[in-house]
This record gives C-alpha cells, sequence and structure tokens, in this order.
C-alpha cells in the first residue's frame, strides 16, 4: 500500500506497539496479559509495517528469520520445565531466582518468565511466518 | 523425580527445536532427526526396563499433586507402546533419509515429524484425561502438515476427508469431556476411574462411555467410522504412510483400552459386548474392503482397519488373557504394518507404480525383498511360526473359554481372507512375470537406508514370532494390569 499517512504513521506506532506488546506480556504475570498476546501484538506491529511498505521492509526491520523465533521460542520454554528437573523436582516445577538489584532492591526470576517469554517468541514467530508467507504469495 | 517418564516427550521436541533452528541445512537436519530418533529409542527402552524392574511409574508435572496437576504414569502396557514408538520412530527416521525430497525438508519435514512422535509418546503416557486430548491435538496438527506436505493432488484430497473427520471425533472427545467433568469434577484418569465407580448415574456414564467409544473408535478407525483411513493413507510419502499406519490408529486403540479397562467398566456386560459385536464387524469390513483393492498401499490400508478389529476384539473379551493378545497384536501389527509400507516404497521406487496390475516380475528382479515382503505379509496372515499366528492364538484361547464363537469364527474366516489378499499382492507384483517391455528400473537411489528399516522390523518381526514366549509373558503381565486398576489408581493418587 502507498499510502504517506499510513507510512509515516507506522514509524512511531511501531516502537509503541512494540512497547505496549512488552507491558503486556509482563502485565501477564498476575493480571491478564501474557506470552501469548503480548506476542500477537508484537506481531500485528510488524504486520502493520508490512502493510503501509511491503513485506521485504518489514524482513529487514525485524532482527531475525521468524523461523528461528519458533524455535528459540520452544527451545526456552523447553528450558524453563527443565529447570525444576536440573534442581530434582519434576518436570515443569517452577524455580524461582532472587537478584538484589543495585538502586532497586530485590528482584526475583522464575521459571513461569522464561515459559512465558518462550510463548511470547513462538507466537511471534508463527504469526509473522504465516502473515509474510501470505503476503508474499 | 523419575527422568525416563518425561524423555519421551523432551527429547522428541528437543530434536524438533534443532531441526527448526537448523533449517537451512538440509543435510544437517537429517542426522539430527536420526540422532533424536536413535535417542527416543533408548529412552523407550529405558522406560520400559524401568517399569518392568520397578513397578508403575508416577510423575506429576510441576509438582502439583494428583488429582489437580497433570499426571505422567507409564503402567506396562504404556511403556510397551512408547517402546514401539521408539522402534517406528527410529525405523522410519532411517527410511527418510534419502525417501524425503528436498522440498519436503526445506517446509519443515523432521521438526513435524518429531512433533509428530512427541504427540504419539505423550498420548501413551499421559494419565489426564484432558491431556490426552492435547496430546491428540498436537499429534494430529503435525499430521495434518505432513499429510498435506507437499500439496499434490491426490495428497490434498486425502488431508481434507482425514482433517474433517479427525476434527469431528476432536469435538466428540471434547463433548464427552465436558458432560463428564461436570458430572464427577475430575478430569484425572485414575480418581476418574475412583469416583465413577461410586456414582449415581449409571446409565449417564455409559452414555458418555459411547460417546468417548464413538469419538476414539474414529481415530481408532473402527466399523463404521473408518472410511477416512483408506481415503488417505495411500496418498503422502511412503515415510509418512508408513509411520501413520503403524502409529496413529493405534493411539486411538490405546485410548480405547485405557478407557475401557479403567474408566468405563461400570456396564461391561453391555460396553464391552458392544466393543465386540464392532470388532467383529471392522474385521469383515476391512478385509473385504482389502479384498476389492487393487493398489498396493490401498490393500494395506484396509488391512489396517481389520487388523484393528482384532486389537479392540481382545478388548471387548475383557479377560487377562484377552487383554493380553490385544497388546501382543498391537505389538506384532506396528511392526509389520510399517514394514508392508516401506517395502511398498521400495516397490513404487523400482517400478513407478503402486498399482498391483501393472507391477510384476520382482521376484526375479529382487528375491531378497521378495522374502522381505513375504515375512510381514505371511505374519499378517497369521501363518506360523511368525508373529501374528501367536497373536490370534492368543485371541483365540481367550475366546474359547468365553464361548464367543461367532467371533472366533469371524478371526479365523477374516485371517483366511487376509491371507488371499496378500497372496494377491504376491502374485500381482514379485510372482507375475512383467508383460511390458518396460525393464525395471535400476534405482541408484534406491540405498542402504531404505533397506535397513525393513531389514530390521522383518528380523524384529521373526523375533516376536520365535520368542514369542518371552514377549508373551510381558503381553501378560500388561493384560493383567490393565484388568487390575487398582494398582494403577493407588499409583497415581497413592493412599492404601
Amino acid at each position: 500500500m502507498n499510502s504517506l499517512i499510513l507510512q509515516t504513521a507506522v514509524r512511531y506506532l511501531l516502537p509503541l506497539l512494540l512497547l505496549f506488546s512488552v507491558f503486556v506480556f509482563g502485565r501477564g504475570h498476575n493480571e491478564p496479559g501474557g506470552g501469548f498476546v503480548g506476542g500477537l501484538i508484537a506481531a500485528a506491529a510488524y504486520a502493520l509495517y508490512a502493510i503501509a511498505y511491503d513485506t521485504r521492509a518489514a524482513r529487514q526491520i525485524l532482527p531475525i528469520e521468524p523461523r528461528l523465533l519458533i524455535g528459540f521460542g520452544l527451545l526456552l520454554a523447553l528450558c524453563s520445565g527443565m529447570l525444576g528437573v536440573a534442581n530434582d523436582r519434576p518436570f515443569m516445577t517452577g524455580q524461582w531466582y532472587a537478584f538484589a538489584l543495585p538502586g532497586w532492591g530485590k528482584i526475583e526470576l522464575g521459571a513461569p518468565l522464561f515459559f512465558d517469554a518462550g510463548v511470547y517468541l513462538v507466537v511471534l514467530g508463527v504469526s509473522l511466518t504465516i502473515i509474510f508467507a501470505l503476503a508474499e504469495e | 523425580m523419575n527422568l525416563w517418564l518425561i524423555l519421551p516427550i523432551v527429547i522428541p521436541l528437543l530434536t524438533a527445536v534443532i531441526t527448526t533452528l537448523m533449517y537451512p541445512t538440509l543435510r544437517a537436519q537429517r542426522w539430527v532427526s536420526l540422532g533424536g530418533a536413535t535417542a527416543l529409542l533408548v529412552a523407550a527402552l529405558g522406560l520400559l526396563n524401568d517399569v518392568w524392574h520397578n513397578g508403575i511409574q508416577v510423575t506429576q508435572m510441576g509438582n502439583w499433586r494428583a488429582p489437580y496437576g497433570i499426571t505422567l504414569v507409564a503402567d506396562l502396557f504404556s511403556a510397551l507402546m512408547v517402546t514401539l514408538a521408539g522402534i517406528i520412530g527410529f525405523a522410519v527416521a532411517v527410511y527418510s533419509l534419502t525417501s524425503i525430497d528436498a522440498a519436503r525438508v526445506r517446509f519443515g519435514y523432521y521438526p513435524l515429524y518429531h512433533f509428530l512422535l512427541m504427540g504419539v509418546c505423550g498420548a501413551f503416557i499421559t494419565g489426564d484425561l484432558f491431556n490426552l486430548y492435547v496430546w491428540f491435538e498436537v499429534m494430529l496438527m503435525a499430521s495434518f502438515v505432513l499429510l498435506a506436505l507437499g500439496g499434490e493432488r491426490g495428497q490434498l484430497e486425502g488431508a481434507i476427508k482425514y482433517v474433517t473427520l479427525n476434527l469431528m471425533s476432536s469435538a466428540l472427545f471434547l463433548a464427552a469431556m465436558g458432560i463428564l467433568y461436570g458430572l464427577v469434577g475430575t478430569l484425572n484418569m485414575a480418581d476418574l476411574a475412583r469416583k465413577l465407580s461410586a456414582t449415581a448415574q449409571p446409565g449417564l456414564v455409559v452414555a458418555v462411555a459411547l460417546l468417548f467409544l464413538a469419538a476414539f473408535g474414529i481415530k481408532a478407525a473402527i466399523f463404521p467410522l473408518f472410511f477416512w483411513l483408506p481415503a488417505s493413507y495411500h496418498t503422502p510419502p511412503v515415510a509418512v504412510s508408513a509411520v501413520f499406519a503403524g502409529l496413529l490408529t493405534k493411539v486411538g486403540v490405546y485410548a480405547l483400552i485405557r478407557v475401557f479397562t479403567l474408566i468405563f467398566i461400570q456396564d461391561v456386560a453391555f460396553t464391552h459386548t458392544l466393543i465386540l459385536g464392532l470388532a467383529g464387524l471392522t474385521m469383515i469390513t476391512g478385509v473385504l474392503g482389502a479384498v476389492a483393492q487393487n493398489e498396493f498401499r490401498r490393500v494395506l490400508s484396509f488391512h489396517i482397519v481389520s487388523q484393528i478389529g482384532y486389537m479392540i476384539m481382545g478388548l471387548g473379551l475383557f479377560t487377562p488373557l484377552g487383554l493380553a493378545a490385544a497388546v501382543f497384536y498391537i505389538a506384532h501389527h506396528i511392526i509389520v504394518k510399517t514394514n508392508l509400507f516401506l517395502i511398498s516404497g521400495v516397490v513404487e521406487r523400482m517400478s513407478g507404480t503402486f498399482e498391483l496390475k501393472k507391477l510384476g516380475g520382482l521376484y526375479r528382479a529382487q528375491p531378497g525383498l521378495a522374502v522381505l515382503f513375504l515375512i510381514p505379509a505371511m505374519s499378517l496372515a497369521g501363518l506360523p511360526p511368525l508373529s501374528g499366528f501367536f497373536a490370534k492364538l492368543g485371541l483365540i484361547q481367550a475366546g474359547l473359554p468365553l464361548e464367543q464363537y461367532v467371533i472366533i469364527g469371524v478371526a479365523l474366516g477374516v485371517s483366511l481372507l487376509t491371507l488371499f489378499s496378500m497372496l494377491k499382492i504376491w502374485n500381482e507384483a514379485f510372482w507375475k512375470p512383467l508383460d511390458d517391455r518396460r525393464p525395471l528400473t535400476e534405482d541408484r537411489r534406491s540405498s542402504v537406508a531404505l533397506f535397513i528399516p525393513i531389514v530390521l522390523l522383518a528380523l524384529l518381526t521373526l523375533l516376536i514370532g520365535f520368542g514369542a514366549g518371552p514377549i508373551f509373558a510381558l503381553a501378560l503381565r500388561a493384560g493383567q494390569e490393565l484388568m487390575q486398576p487398582t494398582d494403577y489408581i493407588r499409583a497415581v493418587l497413592g493412599g492404601p
């Protein structure tokens, strides 16, 4: 599509949408949101860019091939499940690691976060693979 | 914490992930896939060994105790099924090395293949009904794509029938599960078994049982819901047909045996007699369909249906010996049937067709291949001393004390017809001289990778036949475990 308005708007919308997707992803820990919706929003951002310009341009600003995102996402989810096994607990048992972050306080990272990040990457990868494939037909 | 239980799920997933990440390098994908399939086979044997020595193995995923979390549980039957999946997964991974073309690999054949294996293994070791549904879906989605991958006309036609009917089956499964959950408020299989034995509404439970029978019956391809199978299995590449033929319907059979020995045993006189009747009809319709066919893989596909009847017959008899014979039959059948499909692929490579009318002269050109065909074919028909003979003998021995003479008669008659249609393939493809002048193409590509799995599976068939004693002992113990669900329930839920 060759719309100056859309092309200009997308330049501002893309970073906003990506930031929003990360926000939704983080919110999902205790409230509605999470990796699935977050991934969809991120995919929507790139899809919008592909509509405004074309898929080649969208592929160029994407730092990584969508198919690899699927692989890395699955790997991350699998590893988060294996964290429990590494600590001699059943598969998928939640594990928590606490860090002291200077100037912030204590921060706790857990297996669910990694799992959800894996979901985010898989959803982003799958959606973009489908959207790009359809757009390039 | 039992590592053996999660390995059959983790290994295929990891293999699928690695092959996804290596998507541009086709060669490397093939070898990673082979490595993953080997590891799965080793892990499956480890699980079988563990269950044989230490009894039923249980792990509660996420450390949520049953019935709240998802339980993974392997009794002898499950472990045996996982082992069979490992064997077939390995054999077909070797076969795929040279028989799957580069275009299909580029479109993700290997990740899908391992997702399929993951779904199959997951279905065998889950102890939760909803989780079983999820594994079914994993398996089906991978199989949808594998079936359609390549996009040939015949493939798409087969895929549409396959997808539609399997989606209907999934919908039935889901609906049945919803009713069941409304009834007792749990979906953990062991918990269901415990709660349903004290239910106040036996009529409703039987109705739900029949819904499950229909849902799993479609997946297992029993009468009258089998028609999607012969309509689709002859369309994809041979490696895909072979793994489907070996494993997918057997997951349906596994689910039937699992729920009708553990959960739905309130009204055995009704449900299991119905299953027995369906078994007889499945055998007859399947074999009659096969007799009418003239295409190599279509004949084999109809035989899958017919053979499913025998497995279900063991369930319908509902004695330890009957179930043991069913388990033995499944083991025998998975190996034999996959092998026959693999052989059909070699035949097609050499002659360029699956049509029996156009085939011929293979015995003269390839006597070794002819012998390799005869072993599984005669085993399928049940000729002693091959594995199929002992499988059928077990079923008949189980039926005699129950005086089920009709089904025994059907089983014997169907096995004669099976022999007839195996001989038809033999006569048409191997024995009859090839009358047209077109010479058999010496295909240089048809290499060791095609023959290794065929020889291995043929040896396994012989091993099951000549070593029937110890393997039947294993099946008998699995059958006894299935008839004693209290052990299973105690292993999952704990307590006395």
